[in-house]
């Protein structure tokens, strides 16, 4: 009989919001750009995203309206974000859920294992959530003699390959099905599977519905959370999510305390936002909205606590222009839409958030004056594109500018006046300005098409700027598009071609 | 009140030191400019969200009252689902003979292990989205909890031609009483389970139903 090791012999690399220092990103590209397997998936997935999101959001002619509502209903939370928490806590606890405040990572993870332990549980079933890839849980949980089961595919794939996620959204993206099923057949004891993708799944299935039916205790994390009545959201496609919030008689549920959002009219919004810009769906397959716990009408846990999590995010708060990075909905479009990742995938980020997110998010939350994430706002080509199809507005140029001025005083006050003068941030300084200012920040891009903007010589980005200069010497990164989604999205109505018919009713 | 409580809170109101004390939340503009119910005639709301679901995979049917009963149980035998879970408030006449019913309801709860070794499920629903083809349940009658419509590998839905909405907005709308007023549980369905993850090929059918059927009633 075949002994199923639920946790990986492997332990996942460390990462900037592990203990000790992590590769910059030019060091760990490298890495990456050498794999051409890697690069071969990531490719062929990236193009497919974007093109599929491209067709999702074509059809819905009040677009820019919504982005702008999500954007100000961001805002809106974030300037009063101690009423919306404290809001918050009193429709939890009304509603017969239990709220608690985690300070850092390891306050959040105590709490959670403390929460199992006193239910006896050996095991949890987990719905995939970032903010407990951030602080950790699994290998806090496993140090406690907790055995946590991941139950997305994806992450159960990296879970049992001992690896770590290279995209927000297919974490596995850097996997092929002939190295899933050796995965499978070595790790689950499946014997007999063939490569095709439902076979695959199916194994999945059957190896996690017991898993589902037996544990005390479901660990999810949240889409979004409602001040004024408690509802929490989970917004999946497999089923294990429903499965996690609504089987076991526990539910603890980590959120970051951005999460929060005002009234229960404002899903209106952000549930037209995320499932087009992330998986390119009119709707994503299943939603789960709950409130607090079942209050005895049987239906869901019992038991329902909710974890708020700071850890760094206060700090983001303070920062006027960085504090935008805390609309992030996690829908991975920015990712799908960077050249830059494209070619390197999401490991050279070394952070559980990748890509030009993760490169806003990773140096704030850990905070500045570390050497790998440090070199992340530099892993990019500032070419806008991540900007234009964001769905709450994130400026992410404009923050990433603006932190590079802020790495660059940084060793100022560690280097003296010799930091000073130090020609980056001059430059960086000016950008600054550009991208703060829409007028300026079309004009620089145009400038780029026309081959004028510093950067790039004939429409093609010869040399990064900074860090990555090194890199783009042997390889040259994509032209700026010729029409940039601005202009392409002006001139939408116009009887261009992407316009289709298949509009939604107002058509 | 807990150590940390008070200390997130402190910082929070450190770090938004730059908005003006006397800023209400409801001060910051939120302009909503978006869609907010789609005017299309209704037989053409209605045939979108039978498009619609039927894109993403489901078996949609659309059919009279009178002929209900009959394509519910040619539904049922095509699966051949013969342990059929029945939420409470779904009415008798939909039940067919000739199936085992497992009855759900206050009292008197399958446990997950009889919901797991069913073959099926049968349930209204309290609305569907045209603009997405989503079938909304909120554990109100013919739905039942959310177990229910999650364990069993068939789920057969009906869905009434008034229930079905043009769009998203006015979806949470129609839910707000159910949340607000009676916290209720709300889940969204778009087709059957399906995951990406390999290679980006969608696959019908990883943890839900894998079987979605859905026979709208006009
Ligand atoms: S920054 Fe914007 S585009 Fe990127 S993941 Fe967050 S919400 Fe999506």
């Amino acid at each position: 009989m075949t002994i199923i090791r639920h946790q990986p012999e492997k332990q996942a690399p460390p990462d900037a919001f592990s203990k000790g220092r992590t590769p910059t990103f030019e060091e760990s590209a490298k890495e990456s750009l050498a794999n051409s397997q890697l690069r071969r998936n990531l490719g062929k997935a990236t193009q497919t995203i974007r093109r599929k999101r491209a067709v999702a959001v074509a059809e819905m002619p009040d677009w820019e309206e919504l982005r702008e509502a999500g954007r100000a209903l961001k805002s809106r939370t974030l300037r009063h974000l101690d009423d919306y928490l404290v809001q918050l806590e009193e429709s939890v606890t009304r509603a017969g859920g239990q709220v608690h405040w985690a300070r850092d990572a390891e306050e959040a993870n105590r709490i959670i294992g403390g929460i199992a332990k006193s239910h006896d549980a050996k095991e949890v079933v987990k719905v995939k959530s970032i903010a407990t890839d951030e602080t950790k849980l699994n290998e806090y949980l496993e140090g406690e003699g907790i055995a946590a089961y991941e139950t997305d595919l994806a992450e159960l794939i990296i879970q049992l390959a001992g690896e770590t996620s290279s995209h927000i959204l297919v974490p596995a993206i850097h996997k092929n099905r002939s190295e899933i099923r050796e995965l499978f057949m070595r790790e689950l004891g499946v014997e007999d599977l063939s490569d095709e993708p439902p076979d695959l799944a199916n194994a999945a299935r059957l190896y996690l519905r017991k898993k589902f039916l037996s544990a005390k205790v479901g660990i999810s994390g949240a889409n979004f959370a409602v001040a004024e009545t408690g509802t929490v959201c989970v917004v999946e496609s497999e089923g294990n999510g429903r499965m996690c919030t609504t089987l076991p008689p526990v539910l603890v549920t980590l959120m970051g305390i951005e999460k929060v959002i005002p009234a229960w009219q404002d899903y209106e919004v952000f549930m037209q936002l995320l499932p087009r810009s992330s998986t390119a769906e009119r709707m994503n397959p299943y939603t789960s909205f709950w409130t607090g716990s079942s209050q005895g009408s049987g239906d869901g846990p019992e038991e329902f606590h909710l974890v708020l999590l700071d850890n760094g995010r206060t700090d983001v708060l303070a920062d006027e222009i960085g504090r935008q990075s805390l609309n992030c909905i996690r829908c991975s479009a920015c990712l799908n839409v960077c050249p830059v990742y494209e070619r390197t995938g999401g490991h050279a980020y070394n952070s559980v958030y990748p890509g030009p997110i993760g490169a806003i998010l990773t140096p704030q939350l850990v905070g500045i004056g570390q050497s790998g994430p440090d070199s992340l706002p530099y892993a990019s080509s500032l070419c806008g594109a991540c900007y234009e199809v964001c769905p709450v507005k994130i400026n992410i140029p404009q923050v990433l500018i603006h932190l590079r001025g802020k790495i660059v005083r940084h060793k100022q006050d560690e280097g003296g006046l010799m930091g000073k003068l130090d020609p980056e941030n001059v430059a960086m300084q000016a950008m600054g300005r550009i991208f703060s200012n829409r007028k300026l920040y079309e004009g620089a891009q145009k400038a780029a098409h026309i081959g004028q903007w510093p950067l790039a010589k004939n429409g093609t980005i010869h040399r990064l700027p900074g860090k990555l200069a090194g890199w783009t010497e042997a390889r040259d990164l994509k032209p700026v598009p010729e029409q940039t989604f601005r202009d392409w999205w002006k001139t939408r109505g116009k009887g261009s071609p992407s316009n289709g018919s298949s509009g939604d009713g107002a058509s | 009140m807990s150590a940390a409580r008070e200390e997130i809170l402190r910082r929070v109101r450190r770090s938004t030191r730059d908005v003006p004390g006397a800023e209400h939340p409801d001060d910051v503009p939120v302009e909503r400019g978006y869609r907010k119910t789609d005017d299309t005639p209704r037989p053409e709301i209605v045939e979108r969200f039978a498009e619609r679901t039927a894109e993403y995979k489901a078996k949609v049917s659309r059919l009279s009252e009178a002929d209900l009963p009959g394509a519910i149980r040619d539904a049922l035998e095509a699966c051949g689902v013969k342990g059929l879970v029945v939420p409470p408030g779904l009415p008798e006449a939909w039940v067919p003979d000739g199936v085992k019913v497992l009855r759900d309801g206050p009292g008197a709860q399958l446990t997950n292990d009889e919901l797991d070794r069913s073959d099926g499920v049968l349930t209204g629903c309290a609305l569907g989205i045209a603009q997405t083809g989503t079938i909304v349940l909120d554990a109100g009658e013919a739905q039942g909890r959310r177990a229910l419509t999650l364990l069993p590998d068939y789920h057969l839905c009906v869905v009434r031609e008034e229930q079905v909405v043009g769009l998203v907005p006015e979806a949470f709308a129609v839910l707000r009483d159910t949340v607000v007023g009676e916290r209720r549980a709300v889940t969204f369905i778009s087709g059957p389970s399906a995951t990406s993850d390999i290679e980006l090929n969608r696959v019908e059918g990883v943890h839900g139903p894998r079987t979605l059927e859905v026979l709208i009633v006009g």
